[in-house]
């Protein structure tokens, strides 16, 4: 259905985006999006979106978070030039701090978010999924800001490779319920919270932690990620006196990508770019590439694109990062790809590395081995656009990412290679 | 006017609530093995009034532990929708009406036109689709519309009357009626008096409204459980139970026979 889609369709489609009118009454984002839901699930949706129409955006909501943000999450987060990679990479590279938000990372902005709006709407507990367990530890520090029981799945093999993060969870009062079933990462802790909130459809909420799934989530969460976007292109104003000529940014599900590129979408001097996970490379199930290599279908309630095979059996993904490790994609993202306004391209495991490395050696900031894509897709870009200004999404701090790089960059006696 | 699919499936569950309440059997294609399968399928065919195939899938984000392991134990051999039709097209036509369930996805991936063409030329009557509500089912319903092919909708105890109302009304085959919140394969409290009063209101409520039969899924393991719906449904949907059964290798005669019945 999306092959056929013309340059007028193209920009019909971007025009009716900037001017707010996506997603639509049924969360569609053009063909994308949607609610493929269990019937069970359907009223908690309804009440779901209702509140959030009447609620999100009204004045004593948006004063609560956002004091909150300020005196609790730490916003605004800092916007750095990054002087050393700079002269390194030949172009002026700029970071948008999320990594020094409350929690490290920009997971605190949609948490803190939803957990109000739970509040709000008398949910007795918060259920979460998580990956990288970034979310889970939002979502923890927030439920135990506003008081309310948190439980949080995470996949097995997740929980081996992000320990440090289990443990601030626990300490926050969240329970952490071991995945075991289906791929036992990110995409089988939904698959579990799904399940449980199947079980409790009145009572729960379900703080979502990428701009995936059913809707309202994908808009629900870009809402709430957009500040990053926000924020970035006022500080870049004031500091650099211009806009950037290029943002980038990581995508798993894409919750900071569809944050910080929204309010430059419609700069059209600014050159957007994604960059997914391409683990070990470009065959199925070595990489977490949806948007480079996937092809449409319906996973956890959106119609978006997947790395599926040519039965519709969604596939195990592969990569370095547990926060990228997703086979599908938020629908908002697979639409930007569609009319051209986002290229994504990947970055394989072993030059993410070198990135983290880099970055942290040159100037001092230890990234996200999820972020690290975006300064690889940076890299490249400020290589072939000597003088020009980049914006560099620096989603989270990579401190959870210790017992990775103990085994990786930091094996052979603990010297860097 | 000769008589559709969807009307074949609706007849067969009235004739047998003339006795009885019907028996929806659920089996989960080619496991626990993919040579077994016409085997299975045609003993469960013999001892239940419609049998539901389940397709299965990566992420069966409805099901519990057991639709769980049985979908990956499929999946681990092989079976895919495109086999499943093929297998059907292959074994001699099985007397009661068939039903596939599936998420969404693999119908996606298989082509609904295509499929709604192929599933009616093996003898498939219905499709339930667990994550498929209302909102997003009208394409793949008008292309099942053309071939007859019912899709089967869910309603639950949760459902507002107003969809309730919504989703009986232009109901085909008969109606789904979930027990309770949750996935497939926990227990039905039948022994809570409390409970029982609560499904069979429900059950009730529901029958009133539905222009179809009304079968009730979710959590059905025993004669006790359909003694308890029995008078509040036309049909008895088990899954889980029977999935476990041809796991064990246990005779899926006995079970059947049991849950039709009424008696251990």
């Amino acid at each position: 259905m999306t092959e056929s889609m013309d340059t007028a369709t193209k920009a019909k489609l971007l025009r009716t985006l900037l001017d707010g009118g996506m997603p639509d009454e049924h969360g569609r984002f053009g063909p994308f999006g949607g609610r493929y839901i269990p019937e069970t699930l359907v009223p908690a949706f309804e009440r779901l979106t209702e509140a959030v129409r009447t609620t999100l955006h009204e004045a004593s909501f948006q004063a609560e978070l956002n004091a909150e943000l300020a005196d609790w999450a730490g916003r605004p987060t800092a916007l750095s030039p990054m002087r050393n990679l700079s002269r390194r990479w030949g172009a002026e590279v700029w970071f948008k701090r999320e990594d020094l938000a409350h929690t490290g990372a920009h997971k605190i902005n949609n948490a803190l978010g939803q957990a109000l709006l739970a509040k709000r709407m008398g949910a007795t507990r918060v259920i979460a999924e998580t990956g990288a367990g970034q979310h889970g530890v939002a979502t923890a520090a927030a439920c135990a800001r506003v008081g309310l029981p948190c439980v949080v799945y995470m996949g097995e093999v997740d929980m081996a490779r992000q320990s440090p993060n289990v443990g601030r969870m626990r300490l926050m009062g969240a329970t952490v319920v071991p995945v075991t079933s289906g791929d036992r990462t990110l995409r089988a802790a939904i698959d579990e919270a799904f399940r449980d909130w199947v079980s409790d459809p009145t009572g729960t909420f379900y703080c979502l932690g990428s701009a995936l799934g059913p809707h309202p989530y994908p808009y629900l969460v870009r809402e709430l990620q957009s500040i990053i976007g926000r924020e970035a292109r006022a500080q870049m104003l004031a500091k650099a006196g211009a806009l950037p000529d290029c943002v980038i940014a990581c995508v798993g599900g894409g919750s900071n990508a569809i944050g910080t590129f929204h309010a430059f979408l419609g700069d059209p001097s600014v050159q957007i770019i994604g960059v997914e996970a391409g683990g070990r490379g470009p065959g199925l199930g070595d990489n977490a590439a949806t948007l480079t290599t996937g092809r449409p279908g319906v996973l956890h309630g959106t119609y978006t694109l997947l790395l599926q095979d040519a039965e519709g059996q969604v596939q195990e993904t592969h990569s370095v990062s547990a926060g990228l490790d997703y086979p599908g994609v938020g629908p908002e993202h697979a639409l930007l790809r569609e009319i051209g306004r986002v290229e994504y391209r990947m970055a394989c495991d072993d030059e993410v590395l070198e990135a983290v490395k880099e970055c942290s050696t040159y100037e001092g900031v230890l990234p996200a081995i999820e972020s690290a894509h975006a300064l690889v897709g940076a890299r490249d870009w400020a290589r072939q656009n000597p003088g020009k200004r980049i914006l560099v999404g620096m989603s989270g701090r990579g401190d959870k990412d210790m017992p990775t790089l103990q085994t990786t960059l930091l094996a052979n006696n603990g010297v860097l290679s | 006017m000769s008589q559709t699919p969807a009307d074949r499936l609706t007849q067969a569950i009235r004739d047998v609530r003339r006795d009885r309440v019907a028996l929806v059997a659920f089996l989960t294609a080619g496991f626990p093995s993919m040579t077994k399968f016409r085997d299975d399928l045609t003993t469960v065919a013999e001892h239940a009034d419609v049998v539901e195939i389940g397709v299965p899938f990566t992420d069966p984000m409805a099901d519990g532990v057991t639709i769980q392991r049985s979908s990956m134990g499929a999946l681990s051999q092989g079976v895919s929708l495109h086999w499943i039709i093929r297998e059907l097209a292959a074994m001699p036509p099985v007397k009661v009406p068939l039903v596939l369930m599936s998420y969404f996805n693999p119908l996606l991936a298989y082509g609904l036109d295509k499929l709604a063409a192929d599933a009616a030329l093996v003898g498939v009557t219905g499709f339930i689709v667990p994550d498929l509500p209302l909102e997003e089912s009208a394409v793949f319903e008008a292309e099942l519309a053309r071939y007859g092919v019912a899709l089967v909708r869910m309603v639950t105890p949760v459902t507002p009357e107003e969809r309730l109302h919504k989703l009986c009304n232009g109901a085909q085959g008969f109606v789904y009626a979930v027990t309770m919140t949750g996935t497939t394969g926990k227990s039905v409290e039948g022994t809570a008096k409390d409970l029982s009063a609560e499904v069979g209101t429900y059950l009730d409520r529901v029958r009133a409204l539905s222009p179809v039969p009304v079968c009730a899924g979710f959590g059905i393991r025993g004669p006790a459980q359909v003694r308890l719906l029995d008078p509040h449904a036309d049909g008895v949907i088990v899954g889980s139970a029977l999935v476990e059964t041809l796991e064990r290798g246990e005779s899926v005669a006995a079970l059947l026979d049991s849950l039709r019945t009424g008696v251990a």
